[in-house]
């Protein structure tokens, strides 16, 4: 575990991952990847908007330096499919963007940045049944921080977090929020 | 009813006349008032504490629909007479627009019978002015003048007299009775399929515009026409401040051009039309703010004679549909003495002695109707209403005497109140309700 | 966004452009194997159409069943309503059926006003009389918005943009709504017809006004035609089609003196020769064709921003 025990600016709470623990968990992904797909063979990264999408850019790029393999890269928007639309007020959509290769017979990896009941994972693959048949899906998630609802997990994790359904874990990113971190606070609200 | 014949002794209302007649009282007697002054008594007399209410003469309405015969579903001569009643009406001018239209000697003895029947106030027919209000020829005026409902008023309201020499033809013909003609002024080419006032939420709203210029234009029309042939105008739901300007105008001639407004168009605006109700569609239509004002200061400066309400019934079917399949039309018997108060005594504009002129005494005169809209006197028949001005607003409701529910007012919060109807020393309406 | 689309002034530019940012997204749909989202199993849209209008009700039909919702389609003809039943008992049967929707196009102006305040579902104007007709206007900013704008369409409004939409305004509910819309969208709007054919208080528009066809070509982005009933001559609204045609007809000449850029749009049906020449309707140009595929995607963006969240609570209107 180790949290780091500053607090980042702007946000009160808890910084559990820094910008370099990030970077060091992201890059230790990647290598799993390569092994366990044989070398990045046959694999789409597809991120889940918002942070799922840098986050599945950074692996693309970090796995194009390391193996000189350019990986297809894209987006899965979720929202159509949720389990929990009639509770909202209609959302607007994110961009789903697939790579021009498609997914039939890839292996498809999602990227997101917390897994938490598994629902929006679940979603997705509703989601990405409809584009296509990939040969294998598979889950990469920065943080996992447990309380599943449903029977799903994650293949490869960068840190696990164990944390009470009171908290609130935050992924901060450089391309959407100026700085990478991990923030848990106590807001007091259930998830 | 309750027992005919008594006496009354009214005490304590402020009398609306000439002079600061404050707390006064009245004895009513064998259809007359016998007696005005302080401190009266009669011991035989039902006693009714007026303090702090108006005495009107009984309001008279040169212009009704009745609906009877043909329209029963909507109202009746009964049902209709007894909303005249609550008003504070005690006579009122059925007009001619029924199935059959009332163009002959024979309905309009009819209607006249069912009035007297129904006792709750006096109705006088209003005769078409051509038959079957086609606009084409001339109606039996001369005969339905000479029946026994002595018709005086002609008129084909609904429809406008269009044809410029028809309309000259009818004016000339009754200045041999007495009579008068009075016109629904509408150009029907300038206003097919009109559904609202033409202007800048007719545009908004895709409905077919109705412009001020149609009425405006027969008005110039007919008063000049009274003018060469010197005979008597009269000019219904004037709705538009032109209209106004154009009566002015006439009149400053001297010529003999009489004229009418709604309650609805001193107080309501097309603005309304906004959530497309039909219970707000009129045929003169709702106009604008600045037709409001300019026809209130007619109102208030004698330009314009009379308040008639152009009450106009109709079944709920018929107006709770598409805007464009609805009817035309308002009630307004029950509510007319207070919007008037609304619009012209709580706004300075008109006094109440002023309000027994527009709404008794002109009416009465124009109408040649004896017997009322004379302003109270010894001697004088014992028409009159009781209204109390200072009853707290209450919101209009939809349920009245009249059979149809389409008033405009609906919980609009109207002051006033009115209490008592006397028709020749009979009451009509006693503590706002019907006796 | 409010209970129900009725007018184009219900949606504020904030809405509008939601809903064209979510038909951007929807639109790449079609290119998909399965063209089908789940997002509305189990709702009922009720296409109740008054008029006769088969290509707007199947293009709401697809929108629905795209969203795999459950569509009614109730057509005027040779139904209860031709035997004299009112709107407001047609109301009250979808009512019991238990609409979420009604889409409604009736030929009076107000229709979809009366029957929001009897039916508890979302109401869909989709044409009432003269007065509005929404949907046509999403779908005709949308289609600019792609053709002016393409790849920077997405979250941009219209602003700067110069429509010029011809032709008899005073009884067009196309133009009503298309004037509200694109002028909340930002865009500079300009009526070309003659007098006759533009309503009395057309100054209190958000639009310019011109009698002149010709002047305003050259400076027009789009020009947007609209259909010219022939009926309207015997009505002395103009003295010929012949004449019409020659002011304000869009013809190759007159096509010729626009801008490269601008595209020509019509909300169809079209009377080939009388407001727009054939050559011009089939040019390149021309978006009268993919003003269709984009009416299917527009619509399905509004079905699912009004129905496809919370149930709305019961509004006072």
């Amino acid at each position: 575990m180790g949290a780091t025990g500053h607090p980042v600016a702007g946000r009160d709470g808890l910084a559990v991952l820094d910008a370099e623990e990030i970077r060091r968990a992201l890059t230790r992904i990647a290598h799993e990847i390569l092994e366990r797909t044989h070398g990045g063979d046959g694999v789409v990264l597809l991120g889940i908007p918002t942070r799922g999408v840098p986050l599945a850019r950074r692996l693309a790029a970090r796995i194009g330096e390391f193996e000189g393999l350019e990986v297809p890269c894209g987006s899965l928007d979720v929202t159509m499919h949720r389990d929990d639309l009639r509770f909202r007020p209609a959302r607007a959509l994110g961009r789903t963007d697939l790579p021009r290769s498609g997914v039939d017979g890839k292996t498809v990896v999602l990227v997101d940045d917390v897994l938490y009941s598994g629902r929006t994972v679940r979603a997705a693959l509703d989601a990405l049944t409809d584009l296509g048949r990939p040969r294998a899906v598979q889950l990469a998630v920065l943080v996992d921080r447990g309380h599943r609802e449903l029977p799903i997990r994650a293949d490869y994790v960068g840190k696990n977090l164990p944390t009470s359904q009171r908290e609130v874990v935050h992924v901060l990113l450089a391309e959407v929020d100026a700085q990478d971190a991990v923030v848990i606070s106590d807001e007091g609200r259930p998830s | 009813m309750s027992p005919t014949k008594a006496s009354w002794l009214i005490k304590g209302a402020a009398v609306a006349g000439p002079g600061d007649r404050g707390s006064t009282d009245l004895l009513l007697a064998g259809g007359a008032i016998t007696a005005i002054g302080t401190g009266l008594s009669d011991a035989g007399a039902q006693v009714l504490d007026a303090a702090g209410l108006i005495a009107l003469p009984g309001l008279v309405d040169l212009h009704t629909h009745l609906r009877e015969p043909g329209r029963e579903d909507a109202e009746t001569v009964e049902t209709g007479t007894r909303a005249a009643a609550l008003g504070g009406f005690t006579a009122v001018h059925a007009m001619a627009n029924t199935e059959p239209v009332a163009d002959t000697a024979g309905v309009v003895e009819q209607v006249w019978r069912l009035g007297r029947a129904a006792g709750f106030c006096d109705v006088r027919p209003v005769g078409a002015v051509t038959v079957g209000l086609a606009g084409t020829r001339l109606a039996e005026l001369g005969t339905m003048a000479d029946s026994a409902a002595r018709v005086r008023v002609f008129s084909d309201d609904g429809r406008c007299v269009a044809d410029p020499l028809l309309m000259r033809r009818a004016l000339e013909y009754v200045k041999a009775f007495d009579g008068v003609i009075a016109q629904h002024a509408q150009d029907p080419r300038l206003t097919e399929g009109a559904q609202l006032n033409e202007g800048e939420i007719s545009g908004r709203l895709g409905l077919a515009g109705w412009p001020a210029v149609a009425e405006e234009a027969i008005i110039a029309r007919d008063c000049l026409l009274a003018a060469h042939v010197g005979s008597a105008l009269h000019v219904c739901h004037v709705s538009t401040a032109g209209s106004a300007e154009i009566i002015r105008w006439a009149k400053s001639k001297g010529w003999p051009v009489t004229a009418e407004v709604t309650p609805h168009h001193l107080l309501l605006t097309d603005e309304l039309a906004v959530g497309y109700d039909p219970v707000f569609k009129v045929n003169p239509p709702l106009r604008t703010a600045a037709d409001v004002a300019e026809l209130r200061r007619a109102l208030a400066d004698g330009t314009i004679d009379c308040v008639a309400t152009d009450h106009a019934p109709h079944p709920v079917e018929a107006k709770e549909t598409e805007w464009a399949e609805a009817a035309f039309g308002m009630t307004g018997l029950e509510t007319a003495l207070r919007v008037v108060q609304q619009a012209m005594v709580d706004t300075g504009l008109l006094d109440w002695p002023g309000v027994a002129d527009r709404m008794s005494v002109r009416p009465a005169r124009i109408g040649r109707l004896t017997g009322h809209g004379a302003l109270l006197a010894v001697g004088g028949p014992a028409n009159l209403t009781l209204y109390d001005p200072a009853a707290p607003a209450e919101p209009v409701g939809t349920v009245g005497a009249s059979k149809s529910r389409n008033t405009p007012f609906a919980g609009m919060p109207l002051p006033g109140r009115v209490v008592a109807t006397f028709l020749r020393g009979t009451p009509t309406v006693l503590d706002g309700k019907l006796v | 966004m409010k209970r129900h689309l009725i007018s184009a002034a219900d949606l504020s530019r904030g809405d509008a452009l939601l809903i064209l940012d979510t038909a951007e997204e929807l639109a790449s749909l079609a290119d998909r194997p399965i063209k089908k989202l789940p997002t509305l199993r189990g709702r009922t849209v009720v296409n109740l159409f008054f008029e006769d209008s088969t290509r707007t009700r199947i293009s709401f039909e697809a929108a629905a069943k795209r969203l795999s919702a459950d569509v009614i389609n109730f057509s005027a003809k040779g139904s209860s309503v031709a035997k004299g039943e009112s709107l407001k008992d047609t109301a009250l049967t979808l009512e019991a059926m238990g609409a979420d929707a009604v889409v409604i196009r009736h030929s009076a102006s107000g229709a979809a006003h009366r029957l929001a305040g009897w039916v508890r579902g979302s109401v869909v104007n989709a044409g009432d009389g003269t007065h509005e007709h929404p949907t046509q206007a999403l779908l005709d900013a949308f289609t600019i918005r792609r053709r002016l704008k393409a790849a920077a369409a997405r979250g941009s409004g219209l602003d700067g943009i110069r429509v010029t939409i011809v032709g008899d305004v005073l009884h067009s509910r196309v133009a009503r709504s298309n004037v509200l819309l694109l002028s909340t969208l930002g865009a500079e709007v300009t009526l070309a017809a003659p007098p006759t054919l533009l309503p009395l208080a057309v100054d209190t528009w958000p639009c310019a006004v011109s009698y002149d066809l010709d002047t305003e070509l050259p400076k027009s982005d789009v020009v947007m035609m609209l259909r010219v009933q022939t009926e309207r001559m015997t009505a002395a609204y103009f003295p010929s089609v012949r004449e019409y045609s020659r002011r304000y007809g869009l013809d190759a000449a007159r096509m010729a003196r626009l801008p490269d850029h601008a595209i020509v749009m019509h909300p169809g049906p079209m009377n080939r020769g009388v407001e727009i020449a054939a050559e011009v309707a089939d040019s390149t140009r021309s978006t009268i064709v993919e003003q269709v595929a984009n009416g299917v995607t527009t619509r399905m963006a509004v079905l699912y921003l009004l129905l496809g969240g919370t149930e709305f609570p019961e509004v006072a209107r």
